[in-house]
This record gives C-alpha cells, sequence and structure tokens, in this order.
C-alpha cells in the first residue's frame, strides 16, 4: 500500500489531467491516486449479485471494505447500481460469519454424526475429510465422492475445482448449482449454435425495437438491463415496443406495451403460432437466402419423461409421491396433447410410453416441409385456447394479443430483441423451449446480428464465467469440451500435464441426481461450494433426511451457517468475494477480474485454498490406480506407469501434479499487477492462520490465481473461447470473449464482428460451434436414414410440440405453484437476509395469490397458510396485492427464505435433456394455517 | 433472564399507559407531561381516526384499538412519548400499518374518535369496511436521499406499498448521466396514499427517504377559484366554492376614504 511522493504526484497528475479531458483513467491510476488522497483506497471490482454484470468501485481503509460505488467505466451499469449492489459493501460483515472448520463431535471429541457443531483446527479439519474420501473411494470406487459447484465460484476456483475432482479424483461427480439455473439455456446453445453462450450483447438493448421478456422478470431480476430496457423505450416510445410473458402478473410489466398472462407450459404453443404465422401466413417475412445457406431443420423424440428417478416405485418416494413419480414412465395425454401429438398418431386418452427418457436429446434432421407440419396445429384458435392464462381475460383480448405480439416479430427490418431467464429454463421441456426462441428469431433472420436476438439472460455471477466456460458440470471440461469425447479429454490431459486415460470418459451425476445418489448411497462424499443445495433443490426433504441420517459426510464451505452448512457434518468458513482475488463472467460474455481487497475474516480461506489443501493429502498412486465406475466397461485404466513415464513417482501429491508444478512455480509473486495488495493463499497474511499442516500458513510462494487463469485459458486459445492475459483484465473493465488480437467480440457468428466467423469464409454468417454437427435425417416421426449428415457452420431449427408439464393441479392439489426470487434478495438470502435494510425491506417470503382464490379459501391477506404437495408443506403468509399478482390458479412463493422453505414443497421433475429442475410449477393446495 | 414476547411486552405497556390516564403514577410528576395532553401534530392515528383536534377530544384512552391491531402496530402514548398520554399512535420505521381488509381496530373503538364511515365503501347500500380509504398520513419523498432518484436500481417503497401501481407509481425518465439507463422514480399520489408506512419500513437508506406525515403537515391545499383546465374531475373542487371578498394591504381601506385621503401625493 505504499506510495512513494513521486509516485502519488504522479498518479495524482494523471487523474486531474484525464478528468479534465473526460478520459477514462485506468484502474490502476485511479486507485492509486485516491488512496494517496483520502486515506481509503479505491479499487474496481464485479457486482457479487447476478449474472448482469456491474462493475463496481470499492473502497477499502483499515483492512474492512468501507463502501461502494458504481463504476462510472463499466460499460454495463456505468456508474449505477440496483438495491443489491448498492449493499456490496456490507454483505460480508455479518455477525454471524463463519469463522474457524466446525465438526459435529461427541462429548470425547470424536466424529458423530448425531453430534453438535463444535470449532476444530483447519488440519483436523483436512484430517477428517481426507478419511471420509478414503473410505469413500475404497467402498465405492471414483464415484462415490462428489461436489456441489457453482455459479458463484470464482473463475479460478472453479478451474481448482474441476481439477481436483477430474483430474485428480477421476470422478466426474461434479456439477454447479447452474444445472438449477442455465442448464437448459446450455443444453439449447449446444443443440442450436454448436456451442454455448449468446450470439449477442447488451448492446442490443440500444439498438431493439421490439423487446421481448418472455419468463423473465427483468425488473427485478436484471434491474440495470431493465433500466437500460426502459431507457430505449423512452427514446422512442412509439416505435419501441416491449413484450412481457409470464404465468403472474409482476413488476416487468409495468412497462409493457403487450401484456400476456398464459397458463404453465404453453410457452411452448406460443412459440409455435408465432413460428406457424410466419410459415404459413407470412413466408416473405422468412430470410430465406439465410436459411438456406446457415440453416438445418431438425426434430426429436417427445416419449422423454420429466426427470424424475427411472425407478417409478423407488423405496425413498412417499406414497404420495407415487402417482407424480409414474409419469417419468408414462402418461395418458390429454385432449390438447392429443392436437399437438397428433402428428405422432397419438389422440386423447392415448398412453405415451416414454421410451426414449435415456436418450432424450437424439434428434435428426428433416426437411423444412417436414418442420411446416409440425406446426400446423398452432393456429392461434388452438394455441388460445391452450394458453390463455387469466380466467378473467376475455378469449377475443388475448387472441389480439398473440396476433400483436407475432406482427412485432414478424414486420420486416424491425429489430427484435427476446430475453427470458429462469421461465424457460427452469422448465420440464427446458431445452425445447430455448430453442423455439431461436427458432423464431432464426426463421425471420434476425439472429446475431447488432439489435437482433434471442438473448438467454444469465441468474448467477459467473453461471457463464465459471460454471459453463470452465466447465465446472458433470460431462464438461472448459471451452465447450466434454469428457465424453477422447480428443476433449486428451487436450485436457495435455495442459493438465496428466496421464493420458486419467479423465473418466463417463458424464458424472448432475446436482440432482448426487442428491439422488446420496439417497441411495451412492455418493458418500459431498463437498458443496459456494451453493446452498439444501435449500435450493425442489423435493428438499428427501436430501436433508439422506444427509442427516445416512451414512455419508458432507462438507459444506461457506461464509455463513445457511441450510446447507446445517445439515453438513463439517463445516469450513470460506472467504467471502472481496477476501480473495477472482474473475467472473457475465451473461454477454464479459470477463471481470478484481483483487483481493482485504484479510478474510476470523481463520476464513478461500475455496481454491480448501481444494488444494486437501490435494496435499492424496499421493497420485492411491487415485490412479485401475477404478472401477459403475456403468463403464472395463473402469478407469492404472495410469501409473504413464505417470512415472512423465516423471511423476508413486508418493508425488495432487498437490504437487495439480497445483505446485513448474508451471505454476513461473508465475512469481510479487507482481506487479498486485502491487499494494495482498494475496492470502500466496503470501499468507497478518493473521498467520494455523493451516492444514498445524503450522502456521506461509503461502505457496508463487502467483497461484494467475496460474490457474492463464492454464485455463490455454483451452479456449484458437478455438473461438479466446480470453486475454491475466493482467489485461486488471486494467479494463472487462472484456467479451473471444477476444481476439486484443479485441472483444460484440456479435458472435456474424463475420462482420466475430473473427471465427470471418475465418470460416461461410459468407456473412457462421455457426461454427461443433457440438452435434453430425445427425441422421428423417421425418417428424423418426430417423429414416441413420447415416450422419455434418452441418459444419450451421445452426439448427428444432420443431418441437406443446406438451404438458409433470404435474397439472387436480381435485387433490388444485392450485400451480411457482417459485422465483424478488429484488431484494439473493438466491437462498444467506448475504442479503444478513443485511439489515434488505432484510427490513423483505423480512419473509410471502405466498402471492388471487384475492378470489383467498377468499375461495377463506383466508384474508396477512393470514398464514400451508402450502402443501405431495411432497412437502410450509406456511406463509397471504398476500392479495403487491408486486406479484397472479391470475386465479396460481400462486407465486419466492425462495430466499429459509424460514419459509419453499423448496420442500417443489417437484425435483427436470427438463429431460438438460436436467434442470422445473421450480415453476408444480400442484399445490392451499389452507388456513 | 427471561425474554418478554412482543404481545407481553405491549400488554405490559398497554396497561401501564391505562393506568397513567386514570390515575397518578406514585411519584411521576405530571407537570412534565402537561404539553403533551394537547394535540400531536406530528403523530399517525389509527385508520379512520377524526381529524386531530376532534380525535383528542373523543378518544377516550381505552387501549381496545391497540388490543385489536393484530401486528403490534399501534401503541398507546406514554409518558415521555412527548405525545397526548394514552392515545393510539404508530411509527411506521417500526411496524407499520398492514392494512387489514376488515380493518379490526376501527369497529372496536367505542368514541367515534375512529369513524367507521370514514373508512367504508358503500356496495348495494351496504357498508362495507375499504381500509383503501384510510387517510392516516401521506407519504413523502426525500429526493436528495432517494437513492431511485440518483439511478440507483431500487424502488423498494414501490414494491413495499400495497396500493401499488395507485399510490406508488414509478416515473421513467432517461439517465442522461450514463446516456443508456433509465432512472424509475417512486412518486407518491396523495389521492391514493393511505399513510400505510409500509413504503417507509421498507426503505433502505439509513434515514428513510420516504416518510409518512400527517396529511395536515405534508399537504397544500389548492385554491377552487382555479380549475384545472386538463383534468375533468377538477371541477368537483366547485362544490364547496364560495365568494370570497379580497384583501390585501392596499385594499385595507375603504376606496372613498383612499380617495380622500391625499397624504401619499
Amino acid at each position: 500500500m505504499s506510495l512513494d511522493r513521486r509516485e502519488f504526484l504522479k498518479s495524482a497528475a494523471a487523474a486531474s489531467a484525464a478528468t479534465a479531458i473526460g478520459m477514462a483513467v485506468p484502474a490502476k491510476v485511479e486507485a492509486a491516486a485516491a488512496q494517496g488522497q483520502a486515506g481509503w483506497r479505491w479499487d474496481k471490482a464485479a457486482c457479487r449479485f447476478c449474472g448482469t454484470g456491474c462493475g463496481i468501485m470499492m473502497a477499502t481503509k483499515d483492512d474492512r471494505i468501507v463502501a461502494v460505488k458504481g463504476d462510472p467505466l463499466a460499460p454495463v451499469n456505468r456508474g449505477l447500481n440496483c438495491i443489491k449492489g448498492y449493499f456490496n459493501a456490507k454483505i460480508m460483515y455479518g455477525a454471524d460469519r463463519l469463522t474457524q472448520p466446525l465438526l459435529r463431535m461427541n462429548d470425547k471429541g470424536q466424529f458423530d454424526k448425531q453430534g453438535k457443531f463444535k470449532p476444530i483446527s483447519w488440519q483436523r479439519a483436512f484430517d477428517e475429510m481426507e478419511i471420509h474420501i478414503k473410505s469413500a473411494l475404497k467402498e465405492k470406487g471414483p464415484t462415490g465422492i462428489a461436489m456441489f459447484s457453482s455459479g458463484q465460484q470464482t473463475a479460478m476456483e472453479g478451474h481448482a475445482a474441476l481439477k481436483l475432482m477430474k483430474a485428480g479424483f477421476r470422478t466426474n461427480n461434479i456439477d454447479p448449482n447452474a444445472r438449477l439455473c442455465m442448464a437448459s439455456a446450455v443444453t439449447g446453445f449446444m443443440n442450436v449454435f454448436g456451442a454455448d453462450e449468446p450470439s449477442g450483447c447488451y448492446e442490443d438493448i440500444e439498438l431493439a425495437e421490439t423487446i421481448v421478456a418472455f419468463g423473465s422478470n427483468m425488473a427485478e431480476m436484471h434491474p440495470i438491463l431493465w433500466s437500460r430496457v426502459s431507457d430505449r423505450k423512452l427514446s422512442n416510445p412509439d416505435k419501441v415496443q416491449v413484450v412481457v410473458l409470464s404465468t403472474y402478473k409482476h413488476r416487468t410489466m409495468d412497462l409493457a406495451d403487450v401484456e400476456i398472462i398464459f397458463k404453465p407450459n404453453t410457452d411452448l404453443a406460443i412459440w409455435n403460432y408465432i413460428a406457424r404465422e410466419i410459415v404459413y401466413n407470412h413466408p416473405e417475412a422468412m430470410d430465406k437466402e439465410f436459411l438456406d445457406k446457415n440453416i438445418v431443420f431438425a426434430t426429436g423424440p417427445v416419449d422423454i419423461g420429466y426427470g424424475l428417478r427411472e425407478d417409478i416405485n423407488h423405496p425413498k418416494y412417499g406414497k404420495k409421491e407415487l402417482d407424480t413419480a409414474a409419469k417419468q414412465k408414462s402418461k395418458v395425454l390429454t385432449a390438447d396433447e392429443g392436437v399437438s401429438l397428433g402428428y405422432l398418431g397419438y389422440k386423447e386418452g392415448d398412453t405415451l410410453e416414454m421410451k426414449n427418457s435415456g436418450d432424450a436429446n437424439k434428434h435428426w434432421k428433416i426437411t423444412f416441409e417436414e418442420f411446416k407440419k409440425g406446426l400446423a396445429p398452432y393456429t392461434l384458435d388452438y394455441v388460445a385456447n391452450v394458453s390463455k392464462g387469466d380466467l378473467d381475460e376475455s378469449l377475443a383480448d388475448y387472441k389480439a394479443k398473440l396476433q400483436k405480439m407475432a406482427d412485432l416479430y414478424i414486420e420486416k427490418k424491425r429489430k427484435c430483441l427476446t430475453f427470458w431467464t429462469m421461465g424457460f429454463n427452469q422448465h420440464t421441456r427446458g431445452t425445447w423451449v430455448n430453442e423455439q426462441a431461436y427458432m423464431v428469431h432464426f426463421l425471420l433472420g434476425k439472429q446475431a446480428k447488432p439489435g437482433n436476438g434471442a438473448f438467454s439472460l444469465t441468474g448467477q455471477p459467473s453461471a457463464c464465467g465459471t460454471a459453463r466456460e470452465v466447465g465446472t458440470f458433470s460431462h464438461r471440461l472448459p471451452a465447450d469440451m466434454v469428457v465424453m469425447n477422447p480428443a476433449h479429454r486428451k487436450m485436457a490431459e495435455g495442459i493438465w500435464t496428466i496421464p493420458e486415460g486419467t479423465i473418466n470418459p463417463k458424464a458424472g451425476s448432475h446436482f440432482t441426481q448426487i442428491h439422488r445418489d446420496l439417497e441411495d448411497g451412492k455418493v458418500k462424499f459431498a463437498w458443496v461450494s459456494v451453493c446452498n443445495p439444501y435449500q435450493d433443490t425442489g423435493n428438499a426433504e428427501h436430501w436433508i433426511k439422506a444427509a442427516r441420517t445416512m451414512d455419508n459426510f458432507i462438507v459444506t464451505s461457506d461464509g455463513y451457517p445457511g441450510i446447507s452448512a446445517k445439515v453438513s457434518d463439517l463445516i469450513l468458513p470460506s472467504a467471502m468475494m472481496y477476501e480473495k482475488w477472482g474473475a467472473y463472467g457475465n451473461a454477454e460474455r464479459r470477463t471481470q477480474h478484481w483483487r483481493q481487497q482485504v484479510t478474510p475474516m476470523g481463520d476464513a480461506m478461500s475455496d481454491t485454498w480448501q481444494f488444494v489443501e486437501l490435494s496435499k493429502r492424496f499421493t497420485i498412486n492411491e487415485v490412479w490406480g485401475a477404478q472401477k465406475i459403475p456403468g463403464l466397461e472395463g473402469g478407469l485404466p492404472d495410469v501409473m506407469d504413464k505417470a512415472k513415464a512423465m516423471g511423476y513417482k508413486e508418493n508425488t501429491t495432487l498437490y504437487e501434479v495439480l497445483f505446485a508444478n513448474n508451471r505454476a512455480k513461473a508465475f512469481k509473486w510479487p507482481d506487479p499487477v498486485g502491487k499494494g495488495y495482498q494475496n492470502s493463499e500466496v503470501a499468507g497474511d497478518k493473521r498467520n492462520v494455523i493451516g492444514s499442516d498445524g503450522k502456521v500458513f506461509k503461502g505457496y510462494g508463487f502467483f497461484i490465481q494467475k496460474y490457474l487463469w492463464e492454464e485455463y485459458r490455454k483451452f479456449g486459445d484458437g478455438h473461438g473461447h479466446d480470453y486475454a492475459d491475466f493482467d489485461t483484465y486488471h486494467r479494463v473493465r472487462g472484456l467479451k470473449w473471444p477476444v481476439v488480437d486484443g479485441k472483444e467480440t460484440f456479435w458472435r457468428y456474424n463475420a462482420k464482428y466475430d473473427p471465427y466467423a470471418k475465418k470460416a469464409n461461410n459468407g456473412a454468417f457462421a455457426f461454427y460451434g461443433h457440438a452435434f454437427k453430425d445427425i441422421p435425417t428423417g421425418n417428424l416421426q423418426g430417423v429414416t436414414n441413420s447415416a450422419k449428415v455434418n452441418l459444419d457452420n450451421k445452426a439448427k431449427i428444432f420443431f418441437r410440440p406443446y406438451m404438458e408439464p409433470t404435474e397439472v393441479p387436480d381435485k387433490n392439489y388444485d392450485i400451480w405453484l411457482c417459485t422465483g426470487r424478488v429484488l431484494e434478495h439473493w438466491h437462498s438470502g444467506t448475504m442479503t437476509m444478513r443485511v439489515p435494510e434488505l432484510y427490513r425491506a423483505v423480512p419473509e417470503a410471502l405466498c402471492y395469490m388471487h384475492p378470489a382464490d383467498a377468499e375461495k379459501r377463506g383466508v384474508k391477506r396477512g393470514e398464514m397458510v400451508w402450502v402443501e404437495s405431495r411432497r412437502g408443506k410450509v406456511k406463509a403468509h397471504v398476500e392479495t396485492r403487491g408486486r406479484n399478482r397472479p391470475p386465479k390458479g396460481l400462486v407465486f412463493v419466492p425462495w430466499f427464505d429459509e424460514k419459509v422453505f419453499i423448496n420442500k414443497v417443489c417437484l425435483d421433475h427436470t427438463c429431460p435433456i438438460s436436467k434442470q429442475i422445473d421450480h415453476k410449477k408444480c400442484a399445490v393446495k392451499i389452507y388456513k394455517a | 433472564m427471561k425474554t418478554e414476547t412482543p404481545n407481553e411486552r405491549r400488554r405490559f405497556l398497554l396497561s401501564m399507559a391505562r393506568g397513567i390516564g386514570l390515575s397518578a403514577m406514585g411519584a411521576l410528576v405530571w407537570s412534565a407531561y402537561v404539553g403533551e395532553v394537547k394535540a400531536a401534530p406530528l403523530v399517525l392515528r389509527p385508520p379512520g381516526a377524526l381529524e386531530e383536534a376532534e380525535f383528542i377530544k373523543n378518544c377516550i384512552k381505552c387501549g381496545l384499538c391497540v388490543e385489536a391491531c393484530p401486528y403490534d402496530t399501534l401503541m398507546l402514548a406514554r409518558p415521555g412519548d412527548n405525545l397526548p398520554m394514552g392515545t393510539p399512535y404508530f411509527t411506521p420505521r417500526s411496524i407499520p400499518c398492514y392494512m387489514c381488509t376488515d380493518i379490526p381496530c376501527v369497529p372496536v373503538c367505542p368514541s367515534g374518535a375512529l369513524n367507521e364511515p370514514s373508512v367504508s365503501s358503500y356496495m348495494k347500500n351496504k357498508a362495507v369496511l375499504d381500509i383503501n380509504k384510510a387517510r392516516m398520513g401521506l407519504a413523502v419523498v426525500d429526493e436528495s436521499s432517494c437513492i431511485a432518484v440518483w439511478g440507483i436500481q431500487c424502488d423498494a417503497c414501490y414494491r413495499a406499498c400495497p396500493l401499488l401501481g395507485e399510490a406508488i407509481t414509478i416515473e421513467h425518465s432517461k439517465n442522461d448521466r450514463t446516456g443508456k439507463h433509465a432512472f424509475l422514480k417512486p412518486v407518491v399520489h396523495p389521492d391514493q396514499c393511505t399513510g400505510c408506512g409500509l413504503c417507509e419500513h421498507a426503505c433502505v437508506t439509513e434515514i428513510a427517504a420516504i416518510h409518512v406525515l400527517p396529511r395536515a403537515l405534508a399537504m397544500g391545499k389548492v385554491g377552487d377559484h382555479y380549475i384545472k383546465g386538463w383534468d375533468k374531475g377538477d371541477e368537483k373542487r366547485l362544490e364547496g366554492a364560495s365568494i370570497e371578498v379580497t384583501k390585501t394591504k392596499i385594499s385595507e381601506k375603504s376606496a372613498l376614504d383612499s380617495l380622500n385621503d391625499e397624504g401619499g401625493l
């Protein structure tokens, strides 16, 4: 922090000169200047909360964050924040911060699953983890351990976790909470583009003329982007039209020119109506040249189940759950489905056997004519009847709105932007409905162009930057690569310098499956990092019971005692965001780095440090011998010989291979980029924390975060996922990847803006992603020619039919439940519920319902009701007015409040392709408590 | 130490306040509180309360409204509260009025200090309690400390408002400072605001930037001699219009006296 006088004068002069001419001041100079002047230090960082990716400036004084401001130079927010961002300075200072490792123990000081939490040393914590991991590996092999990771881990943390699990322990059982958030967006991207993440960027907002929020309450969940949409609307109120679609009225509808309340799951039908309007009634609106050159049509099976357990009589199911559970195997088609699935020969009352639940994502090429045939049933009459969500609205009015929406897409030259978030992603057909958004945009040639595009908004601050780009999913590797692909494994093994054959080729368990595996006794050790899986997963009673009553060992790394910590056996105190070096990647592909601002609280250490310290406890001969993997014939090979040939020894530790290798040690500390800043992992800090070996932790001595970043970015370099080097990100306000020749990319796949599209030499567009680009050919009914055709540089338009969700209200459970968030609180509330102002503003989750529904049940606004499903029940106060106004037949309960534990009520049904839980719809009953 | 529930504590305070209202408490020096007996212009009263001076005359300090309140919103003024002792009031920053649809605090009032007709609507000639008609106060925004006015996407008050979209609406305007964001500014509508204080309670600034004041203090009044040409309903104000003789310093004397007074020439 020392700044000599000469440097001070220099930087102060530079800052004032730059301000005078309105020039952007590099963060470092600006920070140094401020530091010299005021006794506190300003430095740039990213906001802790949502996927918008606002830039902030943090003021630190006496090793505490004392204030925050919106970063005026950040292109996303230009100095603004939302109500959560406004409180970034307070989130780390809750009175009940976890400050030391805690273990459930008996009176003798032994681990006891039924014991109370008591403080222990870091050394003891790692001893316990070592014991339990080794015993799980011995009993079950690599699939016996798992990690719940996160879209809120830093990119480096994610990379460290991925290496530890996939390269070290050879398990693919690592999956992020982003599975509950963005997985359907990912599978949509992969199926359509062959590569993950949006083609466009936020600049689209200022160019678009039709802005559609479909299954997204942007006003509350992406407030800064919403203020950009609002500004766009104000700039030309007549021309710019805002369409908002949801299953209940919410704040985003304040600005809507067209507001559509639809019945849960019928978004599938609405998209097909728009597509039908285009194809049948406005064929001139189609961009024929674009379609011919860049698009193939495709479809897939419908009998794919609902992502529930395949064993529909699973012993752990409660009696009441069985009727819903049975839908995984078969369902009786309703009248609406009789029409929509008529093309497969089905009619109302037929039983649809779910034969393809194990192969839900297979798909094949069809002709445009077949695609057109598929759309035939989606007339305005049919779709309006199927989808109208508000009983009090007239059918004629509703039809007029659907028509207006279609017109606003179809109008030639009108630039269209479609946003969505959890409404599409948390959906029993989430992949389909994501694909459908691109379907309409592609038909009109309104994708991957400035102001035009279907744009998936990300929920978490680094769902893109970490979970998806680093690839902390059970099947992924960095840069869109997957463990199932031998070439991808080989590349990863090369970059990580581990023997060929180390990485497990069988995808691991996804987030919800890890819970199920714990319940089945298949996973014996689970580590929770930067997430709250015991609050955020539907059907929570099962998972909590499995954690607390079965023979397993659950570790939670967290800053605060949330529900996951509470159900764990061991709790590790984690350094929170600004107590460590890190990087996040936002929804528009913008990567933002920050420095460690302050010393962590208590004995808290970063999750990276925790992963690295654990790696010291394992030698390669303990994990790299032959391993049994259920479902993988022959298991994993013994790679010790190859390891030895690479120079490793029997007792080389995972630490030496994965983290403290010669490549890592080349990143020296101190480093100019860290001048004036601390790095607790690299150099220890003033606390002299007693580390995992019982001695004062003095640091690794090399710049581990920089190493993790630089090694990670090798995966994408030259593969369409290029990042800048570590130091560059400390000079700029984030960059949108691919960053080629120092320049960020605004619109991908468009040869005018994307160097990769240009390089493909495929004309104006090249959809150069590689995933699922070899598919068979067929018709609407199935594959007719299994020979695979190659679709390089092409994108796909899918035909996907309307289907009902798993559970629909009936006479016993007569009302829909939808869950979601509120602006004031972040996810499970572990941080924001500890900010007094936010707590006071919204102290509890309410059950929002229609006044007539309340009256029908004899409850008044403000009274307590039970919200009960086949799986569980919670109590909540009724709100019949206020921010969310459901139509008759639907209630909305946010999930941030651990006291109103709504995920006990929700169902763990998923999109069978993405495996993302649908938290937006299940059937409940409501009665006075 | 025994911890009291809010309810127990309230009951205790209630009986204590009642005691003071009825008799003198031991060594209590009454004179110190004499000033409090008069009407308190800054206090917020329960729904349906008569105009402050009338309310004080009518309130018998029985505490029934306070007992009826399910949210512990209402308190009875105690010595030192700087309020007329024993009268009911609420402090929205602590506990706002949650606007119960059945307004339990009003019908129990034995003296009419809480005036039921003023919080009733008529449906088919039948009076129905209507909390939306309550006018306990008026929310006022201090724009200098309202972070939504700064451009922060807050509007916690708006979302907390039970009459969201009516009593508080959002005014969108362009933020020229950033060039691509909008201000979403909360605007209170006095004709709808009940003064419940949920906004003040929710406000996230250190001292609430939106606070409820008694309407008499918060509001101005426009003379009946001018009617908004752009608002048809405004003509209603003419109903009470009276013809007024205007007088200023210059017209203090009669015309004749003025004319005959040549002193100033």
